[in-house]
């Protein structure tokens, strides 16, 4: 009994310091935006920062990290605090992490989640508690459709790159012979399918293959490719099986150019296919490759984290200070901000940034970049891809 | 359906689904072996294949050899294979066997219900394949090219490859070689003694325990070659590509009949190259699904698989 009463009386305890707590924020802050020009906030971080999507998630925390830093260098003083939040880049993670971030009243606005996976988990909370987010690099389309208010995506979306695949195979490979393929995910289907349709007359045959894993005999589809007399085969579809169709393709002979989205943008393919036969291979990203960005944000980046920019950075970099600049005007609270998004028509590094009713990069700024594989193994930036 | 794409690529589909078939069916001979004289699914059979996928390439890393080398001139070239070769047949047969003396013998000494040997079987299986799939993080490992796919020769418009030719002939010589020793041999006879009537056998002073162990290690053997072959051929191996492969090697047995050497082969053979022809016929995600309807129908009209099911009861 008497343990119940403790409990009971320590429960009630809590509840009035987070009262307090809260009443103490609201107060404080509407003070600071008298005193101090809108400081006293924080901007958060929400994505992996270990686990095995860590690279992405470091290069985006970084990227946004490095923008508030200078923005509180210009103000001289911590006007806005960073706060990271490690969602390990799980969906199945992630909720537990985003209620733990909208518990802080004090931050205003969210740079995250990176994955697509992750945000149809987290973003419904973010929502719901009305903190605005701009997720730098999560590109599953229906991610706009969700009807969440406070969703903004700061690069094109898997849409965007189906139509720069086909004005790339047309316009830079000059093929006329094409073969396209797909692993029938929902992903690459859906890629193979713009890219067919955009093709149209130039596509000489397809095939489909089992997904990832279920499948490791490619034969079949090695002789089409050939028998086709394409000069290009387009693969809906991850680095994996795509790693073994190259290997298969170059062991049969066929001397043409496998093409792909962002899912074959990893060293992985090249690690399966053996770096020779995944040279030239080439792959479409709605991302720009960071070393493009302007301004001095490339050696900034270099003298604060001791490391190159890496993908999505620099989109980091600007999301941070379209969040920044909105603050400064005096947006702060949550809900202002996110209006705030709503008109925001901002030049940033990496691009200009201006969003759809949905939340979507407007379409006139959406950038589609071809990467190629090269003797490192990787993919390095080839060409911007102009699809207008 | 494409029939004039099946028409055109009939000859390279079907040789290149022969030597894919001349792969299947040397694994199949494990599940086979040990089915005929133990009446039991030695599910682990894919992980003894897998263990020597990742046998020889690990024998080639020694002499630095990975997916980015350059192909080898003819010496190395044969000694490599020969190495690859040595250390993929040893590493599959010792799993092999000590998968029978961890796994099967102690319940067999206790007259465990067939039940409790299928769960093991399946514990070991999975047990293999997730260990190689933790210490190699699920990633794919690419093969060194120690063998350039080269044309060989041409029949009509179908060029053949020496790899290919390779896989077929180091198959049906194994085959034969197999073939030749079950039913030739003491020890062999032994095998078919054990298989026919293990009770009578162990009677007449056949050392069953000893019959046993043998037939898992011949099985081992022979998905090592396959092994090698495999890692030849798909030039990529990974945690699973035992389970993946021992679906169509189980298939193939159970379709020549299981139990049955020859069975084996044919199915083998059959379903490499019957898998291609429905790839051509209807894409390539069709593949799996066709093989099995094919299995299906021939079961109706065949219950025991197409050349029967025994290992040396009709020819013992």
């Amino acid at each position: 009994m008497r343990q119940v009463l403790a409990r009971a009386i320590g429960g009630v305890a809590i509840i009035g310091l987070i009262a307090g707590a809260a009443a103490c924020n609201s107060g404080s802050s509407s003070d600071d935006t008298a005193s101090e020009g809108n400081c006293g906030y924080k901007l958060a971080f929400f994505g992996a920062l270990t686990g095995s999507a860590a690279n992405l998630g470091v290069n985006i925390e970084q990227g946004f990290e490095l923008a508030i830093d200078q923005y509180n260098k210009s103000k001289g003083s911590t006007c806005i605090e960073v706060a990271k939040f490690d969602s390990q880049g799980e969906a199945s993670v992630a909720p537990g992490v985003a209620r733990s971030l909208v518990a802080d009243k004090k931050i205003l606005g969210i740079v995250g989640p990176p994955f697509s996976g992750e945000s149809e988990a987290a973003d419904p909370i973010f929502e719901s508690a009305g903190i605005p987010t701009i997720t730098p690099s999560a590109t599953r389309v229906s991610l706009s459709s969700k009807g969440w208010k406070v969703f903004h995506r700061a690069v094109a979306n898997d849409d965007a790159q189906g139509p720069a695949a086909a004005a790339y195979i047309k316009d830079n490979l000059k093929a006329t012979k094409v073969f396209v393929a797909d692993d029938q995910s929902a992903y690459g289907a859906g890629l193979a399918e713009v890219v067919k349709t955009k093709l149209g007359a130039l596509v000489v045959a397809t095939d489909k293959t089992e997904g990832d894993g279920k499948q490791a005999d490619f034969s079949a589809l090695v002789q089409k490719v050939q028998s086709s007399g394409a000069t290009a085969l387009f693969y809906g579809g991850y680095y994996t099986n795509a790693g073994i169709i190259r290997k298969q393709l170059t062991a049969a002979g066929w001397k043409g150019t496998l093409l792909g989205g962002d899912g074959m943008k990893d060293p992985g393919l090249s690690k399966a296919s053996g770096v020779q036969a995944a040279v030239g291979t080439v792959v479409t990203c709605p991302c720009s490759p960071p070393e493009a960005a302007g301004g001095t944000f490339v050696n900034d980046y270099k003298a604060k984290w001791n490391q190159d920019a890496g993908t999505y950075s620099d989109v980091a970099f600007d999301a941070a200070n379209i969040f920044l600049q909105g603050i400064d005007a005096g947006n702060n609270t949550t809900t202002k901000l996110n209006d705030y998004l709503k008109t925001v028509n901002y030049k940033g590094i990496a691009n200009t940034y201006k969003f759809t009713e949905t939340g979507e990069l407007d379409p006139n700024f959406i950038k589609v970049w071809a990467f190629k594989f090269d003797s490192s193994g990787d993919a390095k930036a080839d060409v911007e891809i102009k699809t207008s | 359906m494409d029939f004039s794409g099946l028409i055109n690529d009939f000859g390279p589909l079907t040789v290149t689904g022969l030597a894919q078939g001349a792969i299947i069916a040397l694994f199949a001979l494990g599940y086979t072996l040990v089915y005929g004289v133990l009446r039991l699914i030695n599910f682990a059979h894919s992980e003894v294949f897998l263990l020597g996928t990742y046998a020889c390439l690990f024998v080639w890393g020694l002499f630095g050899l990975d997916q980015n080398s350059a192909t080898p001139s003819v010496g190395p070239m044969l000694l490599y294979m020969v190495i690859g070769l040595i250390a993929a047949i040893v590493v599959s047969g010792a799993t092999a066997l000590t998968v029978e003396f961890v796994a099967y013998r102690p319940l067999r000494r206790r007259n465990a219900p067939p039940l409790a040997f299928l769960i093991t079987a399946i514990g070991a299986s999975l047990f293999i394949s997730e260990v190689v799939g933790v210490t190699t993080h699920r990633n794919q490992t690419g093969v060194p090219p120690i063998i350039q796919a080269r044309p060989l020769f041409t029949i009509g418009d179908t060029t053949v490859t020496n790899l290919q030719v390779l896989i077929i002939l180091l198959a049906l010589v194994m085959m034969f070689a197999l073939d030749r020793f079950i039913n030739g041999s003491r020890l062999g006879r032994g095998v078919r003694a054990v298989a026919q009537n293990p009770d009578s056998a162990a009677l007449m002073g056949v050392n069953k325990s000893r019959v046993i162990a043998l037939v898992f290690l011949l099985g081992g053997l022979m998905a090592g070659i396959a092994a090698v072959m495999y890692d030849l051929k798909i030039g990529v191996t990974r945690y699973d590509a035992g389970f993946l492969l021992g679906i169509d090697a189980f298939t193939a047995a159970v379709l020549g009949g299981i139990g049955n050497l020859r069975g084996a082969l044919l199915g083998g053979l059959l379903l490499g190259v019957l898998q291609n022809y429905a790839a051509g016929l209807f894409g390539s995600q069709w593949l799996h699904a066709a093989s099995f309807v094919l299995l299906v129908v021939i079961l109706l009209f065949r219950p025991t698989g197409l050349l029967g099911e025994s290992l040396g009861r009709s020819r013992a």
